[in-house]
């Protein structure tokens, strides 16, 4: 039987590690999102991320340093970003097209040297007796670092949207920004905040493609796991949870499909590479449609400009 | 009550934004426990006045003293702080988010929110204001959004209290229950600036009234010494003379509506239930309800931007349900939807362009499959001669216009097609009270030369002034239409409120 060869505790094991870029990426776009800005820029913060973290790794001979390298890269790439959407007042359709672009080129520019190369390896992290349990152990306790910082960051921003009073006031600022205002919120502070933490989260999802994931440069890595984040996003009814459950959903159907065409199962290979997409959407779809509950998730001022006025 | 030191004086405030002059040199002083009404048209400069007192704006010129101390708030904060809360005429509210957690966002310190729901439940119950904490903004009705804000404000325990045009979102029971409100804080002490341009409330619930024209302070005066027709004068600072109605005989019917029903496509909006009425060439039918109870859904539907079965609705005589705006146009129906930006109009486009949006059928502004200009630019500036829509030409953007001359120009668009029908939600809104008055005859007119009118508005007066009949929307629902003679604002109330048995002929009391 050709599914005999797929076994459980790896499949689970790989695919945390497959969804771990995506939903780095999508929970730091949730919350930019929930601050009432759309940030098409997310595959360009990511692959920027990657090479940047790739190349402070290589340089240092740290993974540490390349992490907090590529979250710091992303981060000022989205305060580029903020620059453009909310102090000069641009379009964010556009600039976010533009970040993406202009990530992509960049990367490609600055990765020229680093084509090829291995960056140092990332150790697992120990979790002692955890991870010799039968079973869990292999499949949930024996990961880097980074998968456990992923998920404890879709905690973190849980309780931050749902108990923090700053949360709050994200919220309220994505909800209705004039009202915010009249308030006496700092809008636009509170959105250029959001905008880096997004940017940051995008950075180490790409810097964990570059270094734990592949591990290699190459250009173009990302190969449109910025646009998948986006639409979990979305699907997700801007709910982090969701967006948790979307990511191990896609990144299991990526294992999958890579352990079934390794099976040699008789169906072309082009359908299998373009599963993980088609069934993660038309998943969220079903999960988000119904009693317009995902319309009314949506932050209210998304994508709309703030201009102050008195 | 009277203090030694008011609470707050304002000496010579003065703002000027490029090209106008907001406020200039305004000074008064509002005392301790105070009901204080601030009176003025639409851009005397009122807004303005208070969002300088609340720290939204910083003034030009002059100075604020509060308590006899220097008072100059930078932001909103230090205005709550001081004990100044300020509710909205637009409310500053989220509708996504539950009470409470709007009723935190307003606040400078906020208990937790458990803490925070049980105070709600106090103060509300304290001042007659029943709201459960844990709702939806969204779900609320607009007297309900508004006791948020109330208690949002109340929690602070705020000094002075100031309302802007609380009242033009309600139905006259839930004025009373706000006036009940506002005259037990005063008594407790707490001053309130009360900002409207409704004479009537201001003479029955103010003690003193500052008057703004153009800016610049006009008089301060008593309210309840003098007539609201004086004080009228004072705001207009000239003659007012109320629409004309000459009587006139109705005809046939023109505008058929059988047990409509429709579901709202918006998970806030209002579904509409069972609709019937019947619209007589020059009849003028007033459509009432406090806002959010469907007449954005009824607009819709009428105007054909949203289709139904299309025997449901009738226009002399023929099934239009199913057929879109540009069809039931050619038809003779027009409509003019409340939104003036971005609905009624394109923001961003010419006068010209936005008359040929609506005229291109009636006034065939079309020749041989392209836009005849020309003749588009001469509709325009016919609309904009008849209509005195002041304005440099036709060749402007709406976006540049006021709201309300933008708004005589989109009624007058839709009038001059010399419909049969033509539909109009909220006619006057925010526009100040000449333009209001023009309008008003313009669709008076228009009835007079046979054509039917329904004009949905939240603005009782304006309805008892122009419709012959009277019927009003309570959460999707339309009372049968009664004449408007001799209907009391109580008896209106009451069919506002979803009271329905009220079209038993008169005397017939419950």
């Amino acid at each position: 039987m050709i599914l005999g060869s797929i076994q459980p505790a790896v499949l689970i094991a790989a695919l945390m590690v497959a969804a771990t870029p995506i939903l780095l990426a999508a929970i730091g776009e949730l919350v930019v999102e929930k601050a009432g800005v759309l940030n098409l820029g997310v595959e360009g913060m990511m692959i920027l991320g990657a090479v940047a973290g790739f190349i402070v790794a290589v340089q240092t001979g740290n993974p540490t340093l390349g992490f907090i390298g590529a979250a710091v890269a992303g981060g000022v790439l989205a305060l580029l970003f903020a620059l453009l959407t909310q102090v000069l007042m641009a379009n964010q359709v556009a600039s976010g097209l533009a970040l993406t672009l202009f990530g992509l080129g960049l990367s490609a520019l600055l990765g020229q040297s680093y084509v090829g190369i291995s960056p140092p390896r990332t150790p697992k992290l120990d979790l002692g007796p955890l991870s010799d349990i039968p079973f869990l152990g292999r499949a949930f306790f024996s990961h880097d670092a980074l998968v456990y910082v992923a998920i404890a960051i879709v905690i973190g921003v849980l309780w931050f949207l749902k108990y923090s009073r700053a949360g709050l006031i994200l919220r309220a600022v994505g909800e209705n920004h004039d009202a915010a205002h009249g308030l006496g919120y700092h809008v636009k502070r509170v959105r250029a905040l959001a905008i880096m933490f997004g940017g940051a989260c995008a950075g180490l999802g790409g810097a964990y493609l570059s270094l734990i994931r592949v591990p290699q440069w190459t250009e173009g890595m990302t190969a449109g796991a910025g646009w998948i984040a986006l639409a979990l996003v979305v699907f997700a009814s801007w709910r982090p949870f969701r967006a948790l459950a979307g990511a191990y959903l896609f990144g299991g159907i990526v294992v999958l499909q890579l352990n079934l065409q390794a099976a040699g199962v008789k169906i072309p290979v082009e359908y299998l590479s373009m599963s993980p997409y088609l069934i993660t959407i038309i998943v969220l779809v079903f999960i988000s449609s119904g009693k317009a509950r995902g319309s009314l998730n949506a932050p209210g001022s998304l994508n709309r400009p703030f201009h102050a006025s008195g | 009550m009277s203090t030694t030191t008011p609470l707050l004086q304002i000496s010579g405030l003065t703002k000027a934004y490029p090209g106008v002059v907001a406020n200039d040199d305004v000074s008064f002083d509002i005392g301790a426990g105070q009901i204080h009404a601030l009176l003025g048209e639409n851009g005397a400069g009122k807004s303005t006045l208070v969002k300088m007192i609340y720290g939204l704006v910083k003034p030009d010129r002059g100075d604020m003293r509060l308590r006899g101390n220097a008072y100059a708030p930078v932001q909103p904060s230090d205005a709550r702080k001081s004990g100044i809360a300020m509710v909205f005429q637009h409310f500053s509210l989220f509708d996504a988010l539950d009470v409470a957690e709007n009723v935190a966002l307003g606040m400078e310190n906020p208990p937790p929110l458990r803490d925070l729901a049980t105070r709600i439940r106090d103060v509300s119950e304290a001042y007659g204001l029943p709201l459960d904490p844990s709702r939806l903004v969204g779900e609320l009705s607009a007297g309900e959004r508004q006791r948020v804000e109330i208690i949002r404000c109340l929690l602070q325990d705020p000094k002075l209290l100031i309302m802007d045009e609380p009242t033009s979102v309600l139905t006259p029971q839930e004025v009373d229950i706000l006036f009940r409100t506002l005259r037990k804080l005063s008594e407790e002490g707490t001053a309130i600036l009360y900002i409207s341009h409704k004479l009537e409330e201001i003479r029955s619930l103010c003690s003193e009234a500052t008057i703004l024209r153009g800016g610049q302070k006009v008089a301060t005066c008593d309210p309840r010494e003098k007539s609201a027709r004086a004080l009228a004068e004072l705001m207009v600072g000239q003659l007012l003379t109320p629409p004309e109605r000459a009587a006139r005989a109705t005809g046939d019917v023109v505008l058929q509506v059988d047990g409509l029903s429709l579901k709202s496509n918006n998970p806030f909006g209002t579904s509409l239930k069972d609709i019937n009425f019947a619209l007589r060439a020059g009849e003028v039918l007033g459509i009432a309800g406090v806002a959010g109870n469907g007449q954005d859904e009824l607009l819709l539907v009428l105007s054909g931007e949203l289709a139904s079965p299309s025997d449901r609705v009738r226009l002399l005589g023929q099934p239009v349900g199913h057929l879109g705006p540009n069809g039931r146009r050619g038809l003779g129906l027009v409509a003019a939807p409340e939104e003036r930006l971005g609905h009624a109009a394109a923001p961003d486009m010419s006068l010209t362009e936005n008359a040929y949006l609506s005229g291109a059928g009636r006034k065939e502004l079309v020749k041989n499959g392209f836009i005849d200009w020309g003749k588009s630019r001469d509709f325009a500036e016919s609309v904009i001669a008849r209509f005195d829509v002041r304005t440099p030409g036709p060749h402007v953007v709406a976006r540049a216009l006021s709201g309300g001359n933008l708004q005589k120009f989109v009624i007058g668009r839709e009038i001059e097609q010399a419909p049969a029908v033509i539909i109009v939600n909220q006619p006057t809104w925010g526009v100040d009270a000449s333009a209001a008055a023009t309008i008003r005859q313009a669709l008076l007119d228009l009835a007079a030369q046979g054509a039917g009118v329904v004009v949905i508005s939240q603005d009782l007066d304006e309805l008892l002034e122009v419709a012959d009949s009277f019927a009003a929307l309570n959460e999707g629902r339309l009372s049968a239409p009664r004449p408007a003679r001799g209907l009391t604002v109580d008896q209106i109330g009451l069919m506002m409120g979803g009271a329905h048995d009220l079209h038993a002929p008169e005397g017939a009391d419950a």
